[in-house]
């Protein structure tokens, strides 16, 4: 009697524990600090409005970092149900089909409410398949816009309510700046060599940076990013460095960019639009402009879009438990909310992902009273986008960048010219694509 | 040799005995080690859906790849320069303690430390005073006219790795020195003063080729460690740039398989390497400890 009443208590226990315990959703992503925290709030809030799931955000470090966590995962049956990857890992992505659940198939298959057409048209161009099918959940995009010292432009005598529209305006305002002695340097750019200041100076300009329209007309493409145009924007570059307008602040993201413009060495700071928190954080003591990137008016006098970065979270194929799955579906469902996307955004500087996101913000005054925290969105939005500035799509570009990132400095230390270092550039980044072609085809 | 002979009855317990260090040797060494080669042969996706074998496809691009060559070129410049600022210094320090009879033990002590610091930090703690823009010895290079930049100068760049793995080693080769230094016996350097050899030439002449074991030893130590150890410094000061000016092979091995997702070159790089550690061992067991005899 005993004995049966003891089994009875111990089944009513393992069953109430199951019901209880919420089916718990990984999600390794890469951001850290102010914006790591602003994510797992994010998290916490998701799993407080219901309580079947648990999405548990894991910090995994530089945005490579957790691209290789999760592959290495991946390959050893450990991955997580969600993944942050940055938008060069994207051509990555894409080409592990066995590997990754597409977002669009993961709304369907669990019934979630899925509309593409909410979304801002480049952002979620960018993660689409050929069939404009979306395969990855937009979370944070961003785009590199300027940002300057309102200070420092004054004290050279220069109007600081006008930022210079075009690089040659910005090279003899830094000029100014520094024969002035206003600042020691005049501009710095974080991505130097390859999100700024080729994948977008490439992109505004409206030149190709790889056949097949950048890549995403399949695994065949070619780098076309070694154009005279680009080649001469470069030899400006190392012209401008000697001359002191421009510094360098070291290769990726550049390291000692923002701090540089911070503690005033320089006086203009190009990088995504999603530092906007952190510039304004950090800018004690001088007022900061915002305006967007200049571009080259001996290229072109009708500037393109420019192109994101940032990242989108990649559902991971192979989940024993397929609760999990529905977790993470309601979990973007979640983060689709305007007044989630609006908060992510306002806080963060990221591109509002919806248009229902941006119209809250625009509902709400934010825009307004926030003055410059809409150039990265009229930036992405003018003119329509033409195969040069949908984006890029390329296999290993995390690998090719940081080739691009040397025959940059190569460029700098004198020892090759513009177009000498683009050419190497571009077929050494050959070799790595037909390397991923031949990986990734049979 | 004169080595104890134990004889055991039981045909299984000396395997027995042997068996933790066998499964350990098998499950972190010969194991990633045949993946390694495995996957050498291999052309494969990132995730590791889709393989081909390849033959050699990945060995011989490998020789002919400028960057790879490019690697071995840095790789040499870098271990033997790691491996002479090292062993110098560690000498002139373990003479100088050497000759210091009381305080002798306070400065190995200090001496020592060095050594419990991890590669990373090491790395760190000289990107920090070679920093171009805040730290403090370009701040007083700059006071002699020399405008240091290690992220643009390849020159400087290798100046730095090399100084920062060459600190790291100084306590290892120096504990070996003072131990070398003290088994030279004291009445050879005795009878050359007597013979009127002043103390520059009695080190050159008798005690620096006594101690020649010793140094032999350090060299093969040193180059290995130079080549294989200094991962941590590297990416923790230039991660290989400027213009792949310090990316050496084992650096390279981790930045085309890890950062790059290129898993069978990656693979035929680390073979590459580990054969030049069997050729390494090789020379030191069978060369270096048998003619260096005195």
């Amino acid at each position: 009697m005993f004995k049966k009443l003891s089994m009875a208590a111990l089944a009513v226990a393992l069953s109430a524990t199951s019901s209880l315990a919420a089916t718990e959703v990984t999600w390794w992503h890469a951001m850290g600090g102010e914006l790591g925290k602003k994510l797992e709030e994010v998290a916490q809030k998701f799993n407080e409005s219901q309580s079947d799931y648990k999405v548990v955000p894991v910090f995994k470090g530089t945005y490579p970092e957790t691209l290789t966590a999760a592959i290495a995962a991946f390959r050893a049956g450990q991955q997580p149900a969600i993944v942050q990857v940055f938008e060069v890992g994207t051509g990555t992505m894409m080409a592990a089909k066995g590997a990754v659940y597409p977002v669009y198939k993961l709304m369907a298959d669990n019934k979630e409410p899925w509309d593409p057409k909410g979304f801002l048209a480049p952002v979620v161009g960018y993660y689409s398949d050929a069939q404009g099918n979306i395969l990855s959940m937009p979370f944070n995009s961003s785009t590199p816009i300027m940002y300057y010292n309102k200070d420092v432009f004054q004290k050279a005598g220069l109007d600081p309510e006008v930022a210079p529209k075009t690089w040659a305006e910005l090279a003899a305002a830094g000029k100014k700046i520094v024969d002035s002695g206003a600042a020691q340097c005049g501009f710095t750019l974080s991505y130097a060599a390859t999100w700024v200041g080729l994948e977008n100076y490439s992109a505004i300009q409206n030149l190709p940076f790889g056949t097949l329209q950048n890549g995403f007309g399949g695994l065949k493409t070619e780098f076309k990013f070694n154009g005279k145009e680009q080649a001469a924007f470069w030899d400006n570059l190392k012209k401008w460095q000697d001359a002191k307008v421009f510094k360098y602040g070291g290769p990726g993201g550049g390291a000692e960019t923002a701090p540089s413009f911070y503690s005033q060495q320089c006086a203009v700071y190009m990088g995504s639009s999603a530092s906007r928190a952190g510039v304004i954080n950090n800018a004690k003591g001088f007022k900061v402009g915002f305006a967007p990137m200049p571009y080259d008016d001996t290229v072109t006098k009708e500037p393109k879009n420019s192109i994101i970065g940032g990242a989108t979270l990649w559902v991971l194929n192979g989940q024993k438990n397929p609760d999990v799955y529905k977790g993470a579906a309601k979990f973007f469902t979640y983060l689709s909310k305007p007044e989630v996307q609006a908060d992510w955004h306002q806080y963060t500087g990221y591109l509002p992902i919806t248009n229902a996101a941006y119209e809250l913000g625009q509902k709400q005054g934010y825009y307004e009273k926030n003055p410059g925290s809409d150039i990265a969105i009229k930036q992405i939005m003018r003119g329509t986008p033409s195969d040069n500035s949908k984006g890029l799509r390329f296999g290993n570009l995390t690998q090719i960048r940081d080739l691009v990132d040397q025959q940059f400095e190569a460029v700098l230390s004198g020892k090759k010219t513009g177009q000498q270092a683009l050419d190497d550039a571009a077929k050494a980044g050959n070799a790595i694509l037909r390397e991923f072609e031949a990986a990734n085809s049979n | 040799m004169q080595t104890k002979r134990t004889v055991f009855h039981s045909r299984i317990l000396p395997y027995f005995l042997l068996a933790p260090q066998l499964i350990i040797t098998l499950i972190f060494f010969v194991w990633p080690a045949a993946q390694a080669i495995r996957q050498s042969f291999l052309r494969q996706d990132p995730f590791g859906l889709k393989e081909t074998f390849v033959w050699f496809a990945n060995y011989t691009r490998l020789l002919d790849d400028p960057d790879y060559l490019n690697a071995l070129g840095a790789t040499f410049v870098f271990s033997v320069g790691v491996t002479l600022l090292s062993m110098s210094l560690s000498l002139m320090f373990a003479v100088a303690v050497n000759r210091v009879l009381r305080s002798g033990r306070f400065y190995t002590t200090l001496l020592v430390w060095p050594y419990a610091v991890a590669p990373a930090a090491a790395g760190l703690l000289w990107w920090f005073m070679f920093n171009p823009s805040v730290g403090i010895i370009p701040y007083f290079l700059s006071f002699l006219g020399y405008e240091w930049n290690h992220r643009l100068h390849t020159g400087d760049a290798m100046v730095l790795i090399i100084i920062a793995a060459a600190w790291k080693q100084i306590s290892y080769n120096f504990l070996f020195f003072v131990a070398g230094l003290q088994s030279v016996p004291q009445s050879l350097s005795e009878a050359a003063a007597i013979d009127g050899a002043g103390p520059f030439k009695r080190f050159w002449t008798v005690i620096f080729p006594l101690l020649s074991p010793t140094t032999f030893f350090l060299a093969v130590i040193n180059i290995t460690y130079a080549m294989f150890d200094t991962f941590g410094i590297v990416d923790a000061t230039t991660s290989g740039g400027p213009s792949q000016s310090t990316n050496i092979l084992v650096y390279k091995v981790y930045a085309d398989g890890f950062i790059g997702l290129n898993l069978g070159p990656s693979a035929a790089q680390s073979v590459i390497l580990m054969l030049i550690v069997i050729a390494l061992t090789v020379v030191q067991f069978r060369w270096i400890e048998r003619k260096v005899q005195y």
